[in-house]
């Protein structure tokens, strides 16, 4: 045998392994792609081959191709066939694959699910570990629900190697399959206290996780996580405690109070960063979750402010950054406290680490006001000036315009200061946010009529400009701000001066250079402007003037109607008739102009973004009735007329007011413009700035062309922004000098009327008075608009399947489903598994050790319960009066009794909490003490029936199973049993290990002794023999590895080694052990008959339907039939028993449309398919007739296949 | 939760990567980001970046140490604590080094799959489990001692190949840092 072992591993010794690989791409430098293509082949070789060895190789090298970035999806199976490899060594390299390479598309992976819960329950922890941490990457819904309860029993396995492990991939499990949450809740609340600290630690991780997406579910674990965090002396897991904290906070503001000293304490006595960090981090939220009202509040911000600054001057960058990270999220709610850093903050700008001045920028951000804000932009600009590196430009120019657009511009004085701070943001080569800059520019002209004039202004400087623009920066984001330039020259171009220059600025021929969207508005607005134009020169009575004008139009439009965009195409070339028109019109001497200006009469005003979302359904319109029979099913083109109406239906409301409405809505303009007179410095706080236009199409894909220009382009002509901060600077100081007079008198006033507080000598923002008038207009909404705001909660979060509520009690219904094999169980279990599975057992200890954890679980809820209400007592502060002792955060007494009390009903918890809320106090107590008798009296009332207590023991059935179902069924078969002891086992064939099969032999005591030293002692024959270790002779028996108290049972696992497997053949045995009990211990014997039958050399083996063809054409298998008759059961039942007790499987279709159809089933006939230990291909065909069925069966040894079909027949006969 | 691990070299060449989320098709892509973004930064500048595009919003971050010639950027999402995982980067590093008895670059391109175990001890499934470096070199060379028992007898002859392999290689030279220095290896004879 070793021998031959050797003589294998000497021939694949030359084989390529992982390092020689590694090796060979690296001497193959220039033809890399061939060599490795050379490889692959090689590999597929190699998997062709069944020395696992060499196929666990091959996969190895497969893993590191992947990170290579080649696809090894093909490969799958072979993964699947080392993930079964019996050693650690190659299972370790096949779970690798497995998780780098799997995911929930891999159509192979529903196969593993046996492979897995073998290996999860396998004695080696290593093969336990690399199984859960396989599982960990590539856990699917369908694995998580056949495997939770697997896993949740490792939660308890006695070494914290695996119960770290298990703990921890719970979460994913938990992910997949929310249903799995609650019943291992209870559970996983225990490891929280687990001795081990890395279980601990992992609970804590678990916990941490879920809490921090559905926190408001944990808050009743708060005052287990207080202890842990006043006890545990693990940085890592304090960390992830208090960042817990930092989440539950802000639901439950008691919480916060209680945390503030502790963590207090920790800043000062910590020595490590991380864990300083983060309680700064999980003050301020509680900062921020406590109102003001606390009197020490300040302090404790002072504190945070304080750290804060030494980490941000710490030379350490990391500490800076994340020091700049904390602050801003105390800026939020105490902008004050932060304010005075702002030299700090701005020398953090200057900074050479791009990270450090983002967040700097950030910070700026909440700091401006009306006060600092020109100041600040200021130097902004300055930064926008030096920068290199667009990234950071753009960066700077995103937020400068932030910092301004800020809460509907709530911190501009000075309109005309932002609009020259936008042109001259015009300047910067190659940023990618021209339209960001073309948004505001249109934003602002729009909503600020005040403005408007100045706006057209620099707009049509900017399309003089345009030469400049388009020449240099021709493929550039930056003339997207010719889009807005151009419409607002258009629209209000009655504030235009010198309307012809601009007209004539708007038709040059470098125009055509611009993008297509950009020159249809071009087109557009030209017309505008030829309108306004036109009524000008002939109210002016200048009928030539406005003949050339016309003229102009004529020469000049032809080179849009040549224009490539199919936009401005049509555009052009309607204009241009129209324009011809008016030509022929005004040569009649017919006056025109006010026919053309109607085209454009009217307002636009600025429409909400979400507006269209808003507009209510008129009540008695049902959008989804039909309002004509939708045509018979016959038609096959009634989708279309459908489609049609849709989109009509959907535009509907977007199209400009009719002429009918037209009337209706000049009222309402005229009323809205009423209201807003009346308030004469309007500005509503619109939840965010407009910025329709930011998603102008088309704006990405055009290629940035870098242009290096040494000298910064600069607008001729144009007012820098920064004279602006000097008038305003004069401005403020006149108005803080008026001010100051009448303060004056005030003061004098005040001082004849007695005392007053005389207000503080700074000057705070109100005071300061905007430079012009603005009237900021509201973005419109449609009347009646819904005022909910649900557009931003994402249906698709997968978090949210998660947001369970944990302290309700658990159903009876609510267990995880669990695969039996016990006949005893009257369960059933979900007969999808049956066809692929051979159905693997549990050793049966774990049902009584569910019992009691059951119990145990229960117990918990109850003392969960029990916390959750106490966690009002837990969170008051205040002491409760001297005379009536103060319970404690969770007193032992009232455990006691409530112990004995039935589990509460979930409201009276609330209603308990509810009153406590509100009840000071004193009145507390009582009021516990009340509810507790009435939940006492309540217990006789809620006795449960006395049947479900086994109804609990049912497994939930997952899925839903279409026919009729089959009784749970165990591969174990009863071997002996006597008074002492019942023996029931199941042999397994391996495919790895030739000719070896391995025999589970469950052990169950049913006497009140205990049961040592058991002995297993068997007969070898010529054909199979035991493996026994080594230096036994054959004679000896092979102790069992365990003893078994009363009651309990287990699982010991030989190994046999057969020569032939063609023939069924039985092995007698003898168990010996020591019966102990009070009395003393006894000598007892059992005698037993293992039979291998020959459906027990086969492995379920999954195969493809094309290979399966193949085989069958190959013509080397002999063919043998029977035929039973008088068979009652289902077809469907009868496949999954063949399955299930000879081993066999469906075919797998090569390409699968969905998970339950990967097997191959006509409806009454079907292909199966099998493998012996020894590689013997097994073909059946299985036929259903009426009350009858035959099986053809071809395989490769004729004597296997007739035995084989003999044991079938068995089987059959008994359906 | 850690959403991606990896490693690469000054030139961008992937020495390991271990995904925790689902990224089928834009694996090789988030790497030659990450690559971009980590490798054009100063020495001398923080170990946190704002996470590029592909790997997810802006929930994320890239968490980064440089040693020599590697890169080890760890991406994850807030729910970790940063310093903690820069602490974790270390403990990674430092647990190479005992593992492998001086660690460099050649260790990890030769032997990706013993770094995967050796992670796999520290983080699994994006969670970390395990902080303490003694532990976890426990747990490994447990695992290797297996390893070593299961191949037995059969496994002689092919250490005994490995190591005639790597006795033809001039020398491993240990201490490498001068990037991605390729080692000519003369080409074995073919033996079959």
């Amino acid at each position: 045998m070793a021998l031959k072992m050797v003589k294998g591993s000497i021939d694949r010794m030359f084989d390529k392994n992982l390092q020689d690989l590694v090796r060979g791409i690296r001497n193959h430098k220039e033809d890399e792609a061939k060599y490795i293509s050379q490889c692959i082949d090689e590999i597929k070789q190699e998997l062709k081959q069944d020395n696992i060895a060499v196929k666990a190789n091959a996969v190895c090298k497969l893993t590191y191709l992947q990170m290579l970035g080649y696809d090894i999806s093909w490969a799958a199976f072979n993964i699947i066939e080392v993930m079964s490899a019996s050693k650690f060594t190659f299972k370790r390299i096949g779970y690798l694959a497995a998780s780098q390479s799997f995911h929930e598309g891999t159509d192979v992976i529903m196969l593993t699910t046996n492979q897995i819960r073998k290996d999860l329950s396998s004695p080696s922890q290593y093969d336990t570990g690399v199984a859960l941490t396989g599982l960990s990457c590539f856990v699917t819904p369908d694995l998580a629900r056949d495997l939770a309860n697997d896993i949740m029993t490792l939660m308890s396995h006695t070494k914290p190697y695996i119960r770290k492990k298990a703990v921890l991939i719970m979460y994913k499990v938990f992910l997949k399959y929310p249903e799995s949450l609650r019943p291992a809740f209870p559970r996983l609340k225990e490891k929280l206290e687990d001795p081990d600290p890395g279980v601990q630690s992992a609970a804590v991780n678990v916990i941490c996780e879920l809490a921090r997406r559905n926190p408001k579910n944990y808050l009743s674990l708060a005052p287990l996580f207080f202890k842990l965090m006043t006890s545990s002396t693990n940085n890592w897991v304090l960390i992830k405690i208090i960042k817990l904290f930092g989440a539950l906070t802000p639901l439950e503001p008691r919480l916060g109070k209680k945390l503030i000293e502790p963590l207090t304490n920790l800043i000062h006595s910590t020595s490590a960063m991380s864990l300083l960090y983060e309680c700064v981090n999980t003050v301020i939220a509680v900062l921020i979750s406590l109102s003001s009202g606390m009197p020490n509040h300040s302090a404790s911000i002072q504190l945070c402010v304080q750290k804060l600054r030494i980490l941000i001057e710490d030379s350490d960058q990391n500490l800076k950054y994340l020091g700049l990270l904390a602050m801003s999220k105390i800026l939020k709610t105490h902008p004050k406290s932060v304010q005075s850093h702002k030299d700090l903050i701005l020398q953090c700008l200057d900074d050479k680490d791009e990270s450090i001045r983002l967040r700097a920028l950030d910070l700026l951000y909440g700091m401006v006001s009306k006060k600092n804000l020109m100041e600040i932009v200021k130097k902004l600009m300055t930064h926008v000036d030096k920068a290199e590196g667009t990234t950071y430009r753009d960066e700077l120019l995103t937020k400068i315009i932030d910092i301004c657009s800020q809460s509907n511009y709530q911190y501009i004085t000075n309109f005309e200061w932002y609009i020259s701070i936008l042109v001259e943001l015009t300047r910067l080569e190659g940023t990618r946010h021209g339209h960001l800059i073309a948004a505001q520019m249109l934003d602002v002209a729009i909503r600020v009529k005040a403005i408007r004039k100045f706006a057209v202004s620099q707009m049509s400087a900017l399309l003089d400009s345009a030469h400049l623009l388009a020449s240099s920066t021709q493929r550039n984001g930056i003339c997207e701000v010719l889009y807005a330039a151009a419409w607002i020259c258009g629209e209000f171009s009655e504030h235009l001066q010198e309307p012809h220059h601009t007209l004539e600025a708007m038709l040059r021929p470098r125009v055509t250079t611009l993008p297509g969207h950009i020159q249809a508005v071009y087109v557009q607005n030209v017309v505008k402007l030829y309108a306004s134009i036109l009524q000008q020169k002939e109210q002016a009575g200048e009928a030539e003037g406005a003949q050339a004008v016309t003229q102009l139009m004529v020469d000049r439009l032809p080179q849009f109607v040549q224009s490539a965009d199919l936009e401005v195409q049509e555009r052009a070339s309607c204009i241009l008739q129209l324009v011809k028109h008016i030509q022929k019109l005004q040569a009649k001497d017919v006056p025109v102009a006010e026919e053309v200006s109607a085209l454009f009469a009217g307002e636009l005003n600025p429409v909400a973004p979400k507006a269209q979302k808003k507009v209510p359904v008129p009540e008695g319109l049902d959008l989804d009735a039909w309002i004509n029979e939708p045509l018979s099913d016959s038609e096959s083109e009634d989708e279309r007329p459908r489609a049609v109406f849709h989109e009509e239906e959907q535009r509907r409301p977007k199209h400009r007011p009719s002429e009918a409405d037209e009337e209706e809505l000049a009222r309402r303009r005229e009323a809205r413009k009423q209201e807003q007179a009346n308030n004469p410095f309007y500005i509503k706080s619109s939840p965010s700035p407009q910025k329709r236009y930011q998603d102008t199409p088309g704006v990405e894909h055009i290629p940035v062309v870098q242009i290096d220009l040494s000298v910064p382009l600069k607008v001729p002509g144009l007012p820098m922004s920064d004279q602006y901060v000097k008038l305003e600077e004069e401005r403020r100081h006149r108005q803080k000098l008026e001010k100051d007079k009448r303060r004056k008198k005030r003061k004098e006033k005040e001082k004849k009327g007695k005392r007053r507080h005389s207000s503080l000598p700074t000057e705070s923002d109100e005071d300061i008075a905007p430079a012009q008038q603005v009237d900021i207009v509201t973005e419109e909404m449609p009347e009646n608009a819904l005022p909910s705001d649900e557009d931003d909660k994402d249906p698709n979060d997968p978090y949210r399947a998660l947001d369970i509520d944990l302290d309700k009690p658990l159903a009876d219904s609510e267990k995880l489903p669990i695969q039996k094999h016990r006949n005893t169980e009257t369960s059933k279990s979900p007969e999808k598994d049956v066809p692929m599975v051979e159905k693997k057992s549990k050793k049966p200890k774990k049902k009584e050790k569910k019992h009691k954890e059951k119990e145990r679980d229960k117990e918990k809820k109850k003392e969960k319960e029990k916390k959750a209400e106490d966690l009002d007592f837990w969170l008051s502060t205040t002491p409760p009066p001297a005379p009536a002792p103060a319970p404690a955060p969770v007193p032992s007494t009232d455990e006691c009794e409530d112990a004995k009390t039935e589990a509460q009903g979930e409201e009276d918890d609330a209603e308990g909490q509810d009153q406590d809320k509100k009840s000071p106090k004193p009145k507390k107590k009582k009021h516990r003490k009340e509810k507790e008798e009435r939940t006492k009296g309540k217990k006789k009332s809620k006795k449960q029936p006395p049947g479900s207590e086994e109804a609990a023991g049912e497994p939930v059935q997952n899925g839903a199973p279409e026919e009729e179902q089959l009784p749970p069924e165990s591969s174990y078969s009863l071997l002996a049993e006597n008074s002492y002891v019942k023996m029931t086992c199941d042999i397994r064939g391996s495919l790895q290990e030739d000719s070896q099969v391995t025999v589970a032999i469950v052990l169950e005591n049913r006497s009140s002794s205990i049961l040592k030293g058991m002995e297993l002692s068997v007969l070898d024959s010529l054909n199979a023999r035991m493996a026994r270790p080594q230096g036994s002779s054959v004679h000896d028996g092979v102790p069992v590895p365990f003893q078994l108290p009363p009651g309990v049972s287990n699982e010991a696992q030989y190994v046999f080694t057969i020569q032939s497997i063609v023939m069924a053949q039985k092995l007698k045995g003898t168990l010996s052990f020591i019966a102990k009990n009070d009395e003393g211990a006894t000598h007892e014997k059992l005698d037993f008959r293992l039979h291998f039958s020959c459906s027990s050399y086969l492995i379920t083996t999954p195969c493809y339907s094309d290979a399966f063809a193949k085989l069958l054409e190959s013509g080397d298998l002999s063919m043998s039939s029977i035929k039973v008759d008088g068979i009652r059961m289902s077809f469907q039942n009868l496949l999954a028993k063949i399955c299930f007790h000879h081993h066999f499987s469906g075919l797998l279709k090569l390409w699968p449309r969905a998970a339950q159809e990967v097997v191959e089933r006509v409806d009454s006939c079907a292909s199966m398919y099998s493998r012996s230990i020894q590689g013997h291909h097994v073909c059946l065909l299985v036929k259903k007739g009426e009350n009858s069925v035959s099986v053809d069966g071809k395989c490769s040894d004729s004597t296997l296949l007739s035995n084989l079909l003999e044991e079938m027949k068995a089987t059959l006969a008994k359906c | 939760m850690i959403k991606a691990i990896l490693i690469f070299n000054n030139h961008g060449k992937p020495r390991l990567s271990k995904f925790y989320q689902p990224y089928v098709n834009t694996q090789q892509q988030i790497i030659r980001e990450t690559f971009h973004l980590v490798s054009k930064r100063d020495e001398n500048v923080c170990n946190f970046l704002e996470g590029g595009l592909l790997i997810g919003g802006s929930d994320n971050k890239l968490i980064y140490r440089h040693y020599a010639t590697l890169y080890f950027v760890f991406c994850v999402d807030s729910s970790e604590s940063e310093l903690g995982i820069l602490d974790l980067i270390q403990v990674f590093v430092e647990t190479l080094d005992k593992c492998f008895e001086n660690v460099c670059e050649l260790d990890l391109i030769f032997h990706v799959d013993k770094v995967h175990n050796i992670l796999a001890e520290m983080v699994m499934g994006g969670m970390v489990l395990e902080t303490n470096m003694n532990e976890i070199v426990t747990q490994i060379d447990a695992q290797n001692k297996l390893e070593k028992s299961e191949a037995g007898l059969a496994g002689a002859p092919a250490r005994a190949v490995s190591a005639v392999k790597n006795m033809n290689l001039p020398e491993i030279p240990r201490n490498i840092n001068i990037g991605d220095i390729s080692i000519k290896v003369p080409n074995l004879p073919s033996f079959k």
